[in-house]
């Protein structure tokens, strides 16, 4: 690169090389600024604003402010809804993460070198990543009613009794994980096909020689190993997203029944737009942050290695 | 058919059997592969089928207690007929294309030049300034949110287009995206094109930006995905029913009185989710590709 750049200016005379690199520097800075200025204003500002207000009991239209320090974040650690949306969110991500990547996984192995099917299947699987998930989550709602859906419908016809998906406490957030797996299983399918697809064909055969004959042979000496990098951006993609959730909460239970379905993201629309208590909210939303940040850095070294162009 | 295919089910090319054996195997096999498939397939497409059936039955047959899957009495017109008359449905679907093509446009418009410079210009402040970007990747849209909020109530702004795109105007992600694409741009033809007396200006938007187009359509893709689905942010910015994104005005639409005109309800979920799908059944390549070159979401 460099050498290319010498042999074309080497004629150039040294004035119109410093003109050159003065023009650079004047188109660069020029170039970036309006998005620099954008990441100013949408997101340092709001941080260290978010950052101040954590220490404050600022609350929307409220005159007085006091400095409260940690105090906020003490109230965090003790608070029965918080303790009660964070326990939620976990264990919403417990079920969607073994989920939705395993499930990703296995439809992303069967549908590998299938021709002819190949191509519906995808269609088919992708497409809750494209819809709408407010509109579906509805049409979920309805599915799952108690007397007019048709999963309670076909529960009765095979003689078991119904099942109060959404309003029976113990139920709510398993339903609520299978729509998060629903939704995400076409999205994870479609990043492990691209992994197996950049794996050599002649391993298979060289493992095959070695005496690897089962299919499940195959899949644990080979495909599974060379499939780790792309295993770990998935894992991680779909904690964040699960971590994130909050479409389906609000549309389907309001963190109902009793707090049952109360998670994260919720609570802080809840304590920030709702009861516009800013500051702690502001405080929430540092907790919720760190958690993403844990996953996001993660994240980022292994984008910076999977994104070539 | 391959004899590599690396499915957890044993190998139909074993060796020493008798063709009939082997034959079999296979069968067995292909039966397994698509019964979990279709299977899988079910599951997914079931909230797809119930929506547009039920949007085309009528209320007794909604509301029946033997159910069935095919309606008896087709009640389309009604159905589809009342979700548009009594809710702007057109309304939303239009917010929803205005929004989307505001926040690309101007995304694209600032996120090129940045990352153009960031690829191939030495200026003060490029590494911090990347730096900057890594760090904004990580940084869900949830975390400005409170603070964006005040402000934009602060200068009486809440209630207004420019609320719900301004958040996204600069995307890091195609800053980021981009970097990586024009980072393998030939260095040999910007020279070239300098000393042909062109301007950065020129550069960037006739002759890199035509080669990137690959990258500028995903990223499209991705974008317009994102925000016609989005539900946090315009919940937050917008309580005016006319304002409201396909999302946002499912949920008014679900809450009001029409909540328990399932029929009603289900037209208009066809409608709102009908653009997108049927983009991406014409479009599925890039589809794919746009959505699912990040984890951001």
């Amino acid at each position: 690169m460099m050498a290319s750049a010498v042999a074309i200016a080497a004629p150039v005379p040294v004035v119109r090389r410093d003109r050159q690199r003065l023009i650079e520097k004047l188109a660069g800075c020029g170039f970036a600024f309006p998005a620099f200025l954008l990441l100013l204003l949408t997101n340092l500002v709001p941080l260290a604003v978010l950052l101040y207000l954590s220490f404050t009991n600022y609350e929307l239209g409220a005159l007085d402010t006091r400095f409260l320090g940690l105090d906020n974040f003490r109230k965090a650690v003790t608070d029965p809804v918080l303790r009660r949306s964070l326990a939620n969110t976990f264990v919403y991500v417990a079920i969607v993460l073994p989920g939705a990547v395993g499930l990703g996984l296995l439809i992303a192995v069967l549908l590998h070198r299938r021709k002819r099917t190949r191509t519906f299947y995808e269609v088919v699987y992708f497409l809750p990543v494209t819809s709408t998930l407010i509109a579906m989550a509805t049409v979920w709602q309805f599915i799952l009613h108690p007397n007019l859906g048709p999963v309670n419908g076909m529960l009765r016809a095979m003689g078991f009794g119904e099942i109060a998906f959404l309003s029976e406490p113990a139920y709510v957030l398993p339903t609520l994980a299978a729509i998060g797996i629903w939704q995400l299983v076409g999205f994870n399918m479609v990043l492990f096909l691209a992994g197996l697809s950049a794996i050599p064909r002649d391993l298979y055969e060289a493992a095959e020689i070695d005496g690897c004959r089962s299919g499940i042979d195959r899949f644990l000496t080979i495909t599974w190993p060379l499939l780790g990098p792309t295993t770990m951006f998935v894992i991680i993609t779909t904690s964040i997203t699960a971590f994130k959730v909050f479409d389906t909460v609000a549309v389907m239970t309001r963190g109902g029944p009793m707090g049952s379905s109360e998670v994260l993201l919720y609570a802080i629309y809840l304590e920030g737009y709702q009861y516009f208590h800013m500051g702690y909210a502001a405080a929430l939303t540092l907790i919720f942050l760190a958690f993403v940040l844990l996953f996001s850095i993660l994240q980022t070294f292994v984008l910076e290695r999977r994104v070539h162009y | 058919m391959d004899t590599h295919l690396p499915s957890p089910h044993p190998s139909p090319g074993g060796r020493g059997r008798s063709p009939v054996g082997t034959l079999a195997r296979r069968a067995a096999t292909l039966f397994v592969v698509h019964g979990i498939l279709i299977a899988g397939a079910v599951f997914i497409l079931l909230p797809f089928v119930w929506m547009l059936i039920t949007s085309i039955k009528s209320p007794a047959e909604i509301f029946a207690v033997d159910f069935s899957l095919w309606p008896k009495h087709f009640n389309a017109v009604e159905n589809y007929g009342f979700a548009l008359q009594k809710v702007p449905l057109l309304r939303f679907a239009a917010n929803g294309v205005i929004v989307c093509a505001g926040i690309l446009l101007i995304q694209l418009l600032v996120a090129i030049p940045c990352a153009y410079a960031l690829a191939k210009l030495r200026f003060p402040g490029r590494t911090a300034l990347f730096a900057l970007v890594l760090m904004g990747l990580c940084i869900p849209i949830q975390v400005p949110a409170l603070p964006l909020y005040m402000g934009l109530a602060q200068v009486g702004l809440l209630n207004t287009y420019f609320a719900i795109m301004m958040p996204f105007f600069s995307s890091v992600f195609a800053i980021f995206l981009f970097r990586q694409f024009f980072r393998s741009y030939p260095d040999e033809i910007i020279h070239a094109a300098r000393l042909d007396g062109m301007s950065e200006f020129e550069i960037v938007w006739l002759i890199v930006v035509p080669s990137a187009w690959p990258a500028i359509a995903a990223f499209s893709v991705f974008s317009i995905v994102a925000h016609w689905n989005d539900l946090y942010w315009p919940l937050i910015v917008i309580s005016d029913t006319h304002l409201a994104t396909p999302p946002l005005g499912m949920m008014f639409f679900a809450d009001a009185e029409t909540g328990s005109n399932y029929g009603a309800l289900t037209a208009a979920a066809t409608v709102l989710t009908a653009p997108l799908v049927v983009a991406f059944l014409i479009a599925r390549r890039r589809f794919i590709e746009g959505i699912t070159m990040t984890g951001i979401k």
